[in-house]
C-alpha cells in the first residue's frame, strides 16, 4: 500500500485518483480559461499543496487548499492533475 | 461636514455582511445593480464630521470577468472611484483572502484591510504583526469582529484617515517575474500611443495586467489594433517559455507575493487539524445520511413558512376582512358606489391578499438566513447537485423550487441564493410549474366534483407530479435553449460552521420583508386595481338589472363586464381544450390570483357564499362537465399563467419585463398545448 503510493507521488496523475488523507501537489489544471481562473482565485494554482478531506465515489470531492475547505464536482477533479 | 463614499471588498463567508451591519446599523438600502440581479446594498454612518456612504459589493475570490459579480465589483472600483476600499478579510484564512487585496492593490484606489474574525483566528493559534505587515502592504489594518461590534471606531478612523491622507506611488508592489514585467512594459508604452481615455480612466499597468491575462472585458475596452497585437505576441511568447497561461502564472506570483508577505509578519503556531466543521461535514454531507437530513432540514422549513405562519396569516386576514367591513358598514349607501368596492375589493383584496402572505415572508427568509449563516446551505447544494446537477442546475436551485410548493412569490426571491444569472434565471422560469397552495384550492373543488373518493389522493399527487416532471423537462429545455452556455463546473467553498447571530439574521429577514411589503404598495397594488376595473366595467345598463336579485345582478355585473366580455370572445379558442366561457371567464379572473378562480365560478354559477355552497357548486360542475374536462381544467390552472404577484416578483428580480413576458406567455402557450392534447387524445377514449 505504501509503496504504491511512494510510486504514485511521482507520476502526474488526475486528483480524483487521490484518496481521503492524501496530500498531493498541483501541477496543473486541463481546462478553460474561466474554470482556471476561477479555481485559481480560490487558491488552486500550481504548486500549491492540496489535502484531500474526501473522495465520494461517485460525487463531489472534498479538500482543503490554503486553510479553506473546497467542494469539487467529479468532472473538475479529473482536470485538476497533480502528483 | 464632508461626505465620502466606501466600498466594502471581500471574499465570500468572509463576514463582509457583518462587518456592512456593523457599521451601518439600520441604515441600509437594499436595491439591485442595473441589468442584473445581484443585490446592491448601501448604507449611511456619520463617523466624528464625516458622512460616509458604504457600498457592499458582491462577495468575490477574484475580479475576473468571468462572473457578473467580479465585473460587478470591479467596475465600481474603476468607475465610480470610491474614496477607500474596505477588503473584508477573514483573519483566519489569510493568504486565500489577501488575493482580492493584491488584485484591488493594482487599481491603485486607498485601501483598508478589516482583518475580521480575528478572534477566531487568535483562537486557532494565529498570530499577526499587524504593523510590519500595513507597512508592506502600505495600507491600514483594522482586526475587527463583525458579528460582536468589535473595531468599529478603529476601523472608521482609519477608513477617513486614509480618505484625507496625501497618495503616494506605491513602493511595494507583486512583481511578475522578469518576462512578465518585460511584457507588461512593452504593453504600457503601446498604450502610450493611444488615445489616453481609457488609459487615464483605468491606469497604464492595470490595464497591460488585464490585458496580458487576455480579460475579455478590458480587451473589448482597449480595441486599438496596434496594442492587441502586442498582447497577442506577448501572450504567445509567454506561453512557449513559462509553458503555461500567463494568467495562470500571474496568479501565482500574486500568492507568492502574499506568503512572502506573510511569512515574516505571521506566525502560526498550530497546524490545521481535523476540526469540529470536519465532524459535523462527514455526516451532514456524507452519501447515506446527507439527503435525509437535507430533506428533514427543508421540511422543518417549509412547517415554520406554511404552518407556524399560518397563525399570523390568519390574524392579517382577519385585520383585512374587518377593515373591509368597517368600510362597508360606515359607507352610506349609494354614495359613490364604486370607490367603495373599488377600496373593499380592488385594492384590499388584491394588496390585503398579498400582504397575508407576509408572516410566511418573514419566517422563510429568517430560516434561508439561518441556513446561510450557519454555512449549513453550502452543503446543501453539495448534496442536492448530483441530482440538479442532470437537469442543469445548481444544487441551490433547489431550494427555491421546494418553496414553490407554498406560494412562488418567496420563492422567487429566494432564488437570489442563486450566484449565477443563468441559473437563477432558469430556476425562476420553472418555479411556476410547482404547484402552489393557491392552486390546492381549485383541486380541492375539482377532485372530489368528478372522482370518486378512492382516486382522489392518487389524483392530487398526479397533479402535483405533473408539475414537478414539467418543472424538469422545462429547465433541461431551457438550458439548452434559451439560457444556453457552459455550466459551470461546481467549484465551492465550505465555509466553517459558524454560530449566526440574532442581529445578522433580522437584518437579512427584514430587508427581504421590506422589499415585499413595497412590491404589495406599488406594482401589486396598481394591477390589481386595473384588474377590479376591467372586472366591474363596463357596467350593464339599469334597465337589464331591473327586477333581478343581487345574485342575478353580480352575475349580470360580471357577463357585462370586461373580463365577461373577454371570456366570451375567448371561447371559440377554449373550445378545443373542452372549456366554455364560464371556465374562460374564472380563468381569466383567476390571473389576478389562483384561489379567485374558485370564487369567479361561484358568481358565475351565482352561487351565494363558495363555503356554504361547495358542494351545490361541485354538483352543477358534474352536471356540465366531465372528469375528464374537469382535469383538463386543473392541468390547465396548474400550468398557466402565473398569478400578477409571481409576474411582478419575476419582473423585479429578473429586472425585466421580457423575461416576466415571456414566462407568463411561455406557461399559457405549454398549457393550452399539453390540455389540448390531454382533452383530444382523452376524448378518444372516454
Amino acid at each position: 500500500m505504501s509503496q504504491s503510493i511512494g510510486v504514485q507521488e511521482k507520476q502526474t496523475r488526475p486528483l480524483s485518483t487521490a484518496k481521503a488523507g492524501e496530500r498531493v501537489r498541483l501541477v496543473r489544471i486541463d481546462a478553460g480559461r474561466g474554470l482556471n481562473n476561477r479555481l485559481a482565485s480560490m487558491g488552486l494554482v500550481p504548486n500549491a499543496e492540496l489535502r484531500v478531506v474526501s473522495n465520494g465515489h461517485p460525487g463531489p470531492f472534498v479538500l482543503i487548499v490554503k486553510e479553506a475547505k473546497v467542494v469539487l464536482g467529479r468532472g473538475v477533479a479529473q482536470k485538476i492533475l497533480v502528483k | 461636514m464632508k461626505s465620502i463614499t466606501v466600498a466594502l471588498a471581500g471574499n465570500p463567508n468572509s463576514g463582509k455582511t457583518s462587518v456592512f451591519n456593523m457599521l451601518t446599523g439600520a441604515h441600509q438600502h437594499v436595491g439591485n445593480y442595473p441589468g442584473v440581479t445581484v443585490e446592491k446594498k448601501e448604507g449611511q454612518c456619520i463617523h466624528r464630521d464625516w458622512r460616509i456612504t458604504f457600498v457592499d459589493l458582491p462577495g468575490t475570490y477574484s475580479l475576473t470577468a468571468y462572473s457578473a459579480e467580479e465585473l460587478i465589483a470591479r467596475n465600481h472600483i474603476q468607475e465610480d472611484r470610491p474614496d477607500v476600499v474596505v477588503d473584508v478579510i477573514d483573519a483566519s484564512n489569510l493568504e486565500r483572502n489577501l488575493y482580492l487585496a493584491t488584485q484591488i492593490m493594482e487599481m491603485d484606489v486607498p485601501m483598508v484591510l478589516a482583518f475580521n474574525m480575528s478572534d477566531l483566528a487568535e483562537r486557532r493559534g494565529l498570530k499577526f504583526d499587524l504593523d510590519q505587515l500595513s507597512r508592506l502592504l502600505e495600507m491600514r489594518i483594522v482586526p475587527t469582529v463583525g458579528n460582536k461590534s468589535q473595531g468599529r471606531t478603529e476601523l472608521l478612523d482609519a477608513i477617513v484617515e486614509t480618505a484625507g491622507a496625501e497618495r503616494r506611488e506605491r513602493i511595494h508592489r507583486v512583481t511578475y517575474g522578469q518576462e512578465i514585467e518585460d511584457k507588461l512594459l512593452q504593453i504600457q508604452q503601446a498604450l502610450d500611443r493611444t488615445d489616453g481615455d481609457v488609459v487615464a480612466r483605468y491606469g497604464r499597468r492595470w490595464l497591460a495586467i488585464k490585458l496580458l491575462e487576455q480579460d475579455e472585458d478590458v480587451m473589448s475596452k482597449v480595441h486599438d489594433q496596434k496594442v492587441l497585437e502586442v498582447v497577442g505576441r506577448g501572450v504567445v511568447h509567454l506561453r512557449t517559455i513559462l509553458g503555461d497561461e500567463p494568467e495562470i502564472i500571474m496568479a501565482d506570483r500574486r500568492y507568492g507575493f502574499i506568503s512572502g508577505a506573510c511569512q515574516e509578519t505571521i506566525q502560526n503556531s498550530v497546524e490545521r487539524r481535523h476540526d469540529i466543521s470536519d465532524t459535523i461535514d462527514a455526516v451532514v454531507t456524507s452519501r447515506v445520511l446527507g439527503l435525509p437530513i437535507f430533506l428533514l432540514l427543508m421540511y422543518v422549513v417549509f412547517f415554520l413558512t406554511f404552518k407556524i405562519g399560518s397563525y399570523p396569516m390568519g390574524w392579517l386576514e382577519t385585520f383585512f376582512g374587518m377593515l373591509a367591513d368597517a368600510i362597508t358598514s360606515h359607507w352610506s349607501d349609494g354614495h359613490v358606489e364604486w370607490l367603495r368596492s373599488l377600496l373593499v375589493d380592488g385594492v384590499i383584496g388584491g394588496v390585503g391578499g398579498v400582504l397575508v402572505f407576509l408572516p410566511n415572508i418573514l419566517l422563510l427568509f429568517m430560516a434561508i438566513a439561518l441556513l446561510e449563516d450557519t454555512g449549513y446551505m453550502a452543503r446543501a447544494a453539495f448534496v442536492m447537485d448530483r441530482i440538479m446537477h442532470k437537469i442543469g442546475l445548481h444544487g441551490k436551485s433547489f431550494i427555491p423550487m421546494l418553496i414553490g410548493f407554498g406560494c412562488s412569490v418567496p420563492a422567487i426571491m429566494a432564488a437570489r441564493i442563486l450566484d449565477n444569472r443563468r441559473n437563477q434565471l432558469t430556476t425562476i422560469m420553472v418555479i411556476p410549474l410547482m404547484s402552489c397552495g393557491a392552486r390546492l384550492t381549485i383541486y380541492a373543488l375539482f377532485i372530489p366534483a368528478f372522482f370518486p373518493p378512492h382516486w382522489q389522493g392518487p389524483m392530487l399527487w398526479l397533479i402535483y407530479l405533473i408539475g414537478i416532471a414539467l418543472g424538469i423537462v422545462a429547465a433541461k429545455v431551457l438550458r439548452l435553449t434559451v439560457f444556453r452556455g457552459e455550466t459551470m463546473p461546481f467549484v465551492m467553498e465550505l465555509p466553517p460552521y459558524r454560530m449566526p447571530t440574532s442581529k445578522g439574521v433580522l437584518v437579512h429577514t427584514w430587508q427581504r420583508g421590506w422589499l415585499y411589503i413595497r412590491k404589495a404598495g406599488t406594482v401589486i397594488l396598481a394591477v390589481s386595481i386595473a384588474l377590479w376595473f376591467a372586472m366591474n366595467f363596463p357596467k350593464p345598463p339599469a334597465d337589464r338589472l331591473e327586477g333581478r336579485s343581487a345574485q342575478e345582478a353580480r352575475q349580470e355585473g360580471l357577463w357585462y363586464s370586461t373580463v365577461g366580455r373577454v371570456g366570451l370572445a375567448v371561447e371559440p379558442l377554449l373550445r378545443p381544450l373542452g372549456f366554455d366561457w364560464r371556465i374562460g371567464t374564472a380563468l381569466i379572473g383567476s390571473v389576478a390570483a389562483k384561489e379567485l378562480f374558485v370564487s369567479q365560478l361561484g358568481i358565475i354559477y351565482a352561487v351565494e357564499s363558495p363555503d356554504e355552497e361547495a358542494p351545490s357548486l361541485r354538483e352543477q360542475l358534474r352536471a356540465d362537465y366531465t372528469p375528464l374536462v374537469g382535469f383538463c381544467v386543473m392541468l390547465f390552472c396548474l400550468v398557466s399563467a402565473p398569478c400578477i404577484a409571481t409576474v411582478a416578483m419575476t419582473r423585479q428580480e429578473t429586472n425585466s419585463w421580457g423575461w416576466a413576458l415571456f414566462q407568463f406567455f411561455g406557461l399559457t402557450a405549454l398549457a393550452y398545448v399539453l390540455t389540448l392534447l390531454v382533452y383530444q387524445v382523452g376524448r378518444l377514449w372516454l
